[in-house]
This record gives structure tokens, sequence and C-alpha cells, in this order.
């Protein structure tokens, strides 16, 4: 099956600076995805690269099969909403709408509208006026009435209050049913994602840390704690992603296949937040702390 | 169509509990109380994410386990249907027995019992109890 969006050795540099170093992924269609990393992960250089809009510095990327924005029908099959939804200010709704049916062949003005009715929203009033929500929601009605089969969004609610936040994801959750069109969110917060996306890239600056089913992510990752001993030696095949000791305790987030039955630790599931947050500090201390746990792991 | 959804579910972010087993844990309980009957149709998987922004694999995922449980089926093209019942003859039950743990209820409460003193005698109890049952 091709998949949503692939990438081999994809890297980008601006000037001497790596933003996105050797990102290797395959996403399949049909799923949720959500990008996650801090801010200046490089999650809006990949998306970039994978609507076109940037051109890698070396490896590949190809986006549903194809070379991004490589004709007129791959920017029909990709919806793009950037970050901060930018509108024309002075433009009404129905001059967005107007607008996206003039530039994309495979316009559905029915759609269009009918969100916009669903929506509550003034025809005739200008984007600059609308609130964060609505300026969110109608940026969303641009990406999705061009009928797209993959939908990319650049932090989409990072700038939203709670309820307007919900009020998206749930909006955006009724497309893909609907549509069933796959989907690509980027956030720095995983607790936006956590109960939208089904599948997980955790990016951190250039690289990615981790990247799968979330279902599977969360089988595979085990919090072990156990009375603290010296000269622990570990599984080879346990991948310890993080470790902390106090003075009496040892905790562990480890990566292994399997599901861990050594009495000798108790083993508790992860959530989804302390297992991204696991990598991302493990990508933070990097350099000097990884490579000292891995020898100690072995 | 006008058709009125039967029950709405909820999603608890602290219990611990997956999604899909909330999900599939307050259908059963419906079932169990007579809140849902055999005929009744389950909310959209559209109706369930507009609601509460979760992953439309979450309810599918769910729906599928109950219908492997034999509780639901889905109708192509219409929706997931309440196919058999939980509740069975004891619902009839369920009264009586209210009016007796509300009456015990109150007894704890008047021996000085907190609620949390209150949930956890209940859930030993109830632990010996199917232990002995076990025995």
């Amino acid at each position: 099956m091709t998949a949503a969006i692939e990438t081999a050795g994809l890297t980008k540099r601006y000037g001497r600076r790596v933003a996105l170093s050797e990102c290797t992924l395959s996403i399949p269609t049909g799923k949720v995805v959500g990008l996650v990393g801090p801010n200046g992960a490089g999650k809006t250089t990949l998306l970039h690269l994978a609507v076109g809009l940037l051109e890698p510095s070396a490896g590949s990327v190809k986006v549903l099969g194809h070379t991004p924005a490589e004709g007129p029908e791959q920017l029909g099959r990709v919806g793009f909403v950037a970050q901060n939804t930018p509108l024309y200010a002075a433009m009404s709704v129905t001059d967005h709408l107007r607008l996206g049916g003039w530039v994309n062949p495979t316009w559905d003005m029915a759609l269009a509208e009918q969100r916009i009715q669903h929506l509550g929203l003034d025809p005739h009033q200008k984007a600059g006026t609308l609130s964060g929500g609505q300026r969110a929601q109608l940026a969303l009605t641009l990406g999705i009435a061009k009928r797209p089969e993959l939908l990319i969004l650049d932090e989409p609610v990072a700038s939203l209050d709670p309820l307007a936040r919900r009020e998206f994801l749930r909006a955006l959750m009724a497309i893909a049913v609907e549509h069933g069109v796959s989907i690509v969110l980027s956030s720095h917060l995983v607790a936006d994602l956590e109960r939208v996306c089904d599948y997980l890239v955790v990016l951190v600056a250039p690289r990615v840390q981790v990247a799968g089913d979330i279902e599977t992510l969360l089988a595979i990752h085990h919090r072990l704690s156990a009375p603290r001993r010296d000269g622990l030696r570990l599984p080879r095949d346990w991948e310890v992603i993080e470790k902390s000791d106090t003075e009496r305790q040892s905790t562990l987030i480890v990566r292994h296949d399997e599901p861990i039955h050594d009495p000798a630790w108790t083993v508790e599931q992860l959530d989804l937040e302390d297992l991204v947050l696991a990598y991302m500090s493990r990508a933070a201390g990097s350099g000097a702390q990884t490579p000292t746990l891995v020898g100690a792991a072995r | 169509m006008n058709r009125g959804i039967v029950i709405e579910f909820h999603l608890d972010a602290r219990s611990g509990v997956s999604p899909y087993q909330q999900i599939v844990r307050q259908v059963r309980r419906a079932l169990r109380l007579g809140l849902l009957h055999e005929g009744d149709q389950l909310p959209t998987v559209k109706e369930v994410v507009e609601r509460l922004a979760i992953n439309p694999n979450t309810v599918l995922k769910a729906y599928k386990e109950l219908e492997h449980a034999g509780l639901v089926s889905p109708r192509p093209g219409i929706g997931t249907f309440v196919t058999a019942t939980l509740s069975d003859g004891s619902l009839a039950a369920h009264g009586p027995l209210r009016q007796e743990l509300l009456r015990w209820l109150a007894k704890a409460r008047c021996a000085g019992l907190d609620d949390e003193s209150i949930e956890a005698l209940l859930q030993d109890t109830f632990r010996s109890s199917a232990e002995e049952g076990v025995a």
C-alpha cells in the first residue's frame, strides 16, 4: 500500500544549520498522525518538505507515492493548513471560498458552504474580524473543500483557547470519518493530540526520536522500578530510554517488544505523555548521557 | 430520520483506562442496568468522534470488541445495533437490593466511615467473598 508520507534520509539544512537530519519514516494512510516536538524541533520544516514548499538538501520524500507539488494533480491530493491560519483579513468568508474555487480544480463548493453554515459563520464577515477559533475553522474548511486525500495541518490548535481547541478537534475528527482522509497534524503539546491521533512521530531537532502506531508504542514501552542495586545488569535487548536513581530506588523506561515478566522489577504501563517526555529528555540531554546509559545496560 | 441518541459516552482522561475500554465498559454497564435494550442503535462513529474529539479508530475498536462479545452487530450503512442484553432476569431484583444497600450505606456513615473507607471496605469484602467462592 502507498504510504501517506515516506521519507528516506531526508535532510534539510539552512546554511550551516541542520533543521532536519536523516529522517526516515513510513507513515501509512488512513491514520491521524501526531507530529510532536518542542518549538524549533523541525516540525514545520518536515511538513513544508511534504507539501513542496521546501526542497530537501539530501534524501527523498514521497507523499501518496509522488514527489511533493510535482503537478496540479498532486497539489489537489494534499490539503495544507499552515501555521497561524493565514487568511486575507480584508476578504469576507465568501470571498475565501470563491478564491478556493478558482485555484483548486477539485473544489467542492457545496461542501464548503455547508460547513460555513454548520459553523454559524456570517458569509459576509471579513476574515480579519473573526475570532481565533472561527479563523481556524475557516482555514480547515478551505483545506478540506478541495477534497484532498491527505490533510496536513501545522500547529492548528496552538493559538486557540481550550474551548475553540476542542471544537476544532471535534470538527477535524468528523472530517476524518466523513471523508476518510488521512490527517497529519503537529503540536508542541502531546496532550492536544493524545485523544485524536493513532500514530505518533516525535521530533527533536534535528532527528526523529520515535515513530509508530500509538497502541504499539504503548505496548512496547514499560516503566520498571526496583530497589536500587549496584552492578545492575540489564538484558541486552532492553533499550533504556530513561533511567533515574534515588538512593533507594531505580526507575527505568525501557523499550522492549515483549511484555516484561522479570520478578525483580515492578512493571507499569506508560501513558503517552510520559513516553514522549522520556524521548524528549533523552534527546535534550543526549551526547554525554545516552551512551553512558547504553554502556551501563551492557 | 428523527432518532434520539440513546446513550452518550464520556471519557475520563485520568482514569488510566484506555478510551476504547471506557466506551466498551459504558455500553456494558448500560446493558446491565437496562438503559440499553435489544434493537437500540449505538451512536454512530461520526457522532461519537464529533462529541468527544477522539480518533475514529478508538470507537471502531470498541464497537468491534462489543460485536465479538455478541452484544451488538453492525448493519452496513446504517449503524450498530444492540443484539443482546446483559441484564437477564436480574433487573427486577435491582430495586430491592439498591434499597438494602442504601440502608447499609446509611449505617456505615452513622458508624463514622467516610467515602474512602466505605469504598475500601466494599472492595475488600467483594474480593474476599470472590476468593471464598473460588476456594
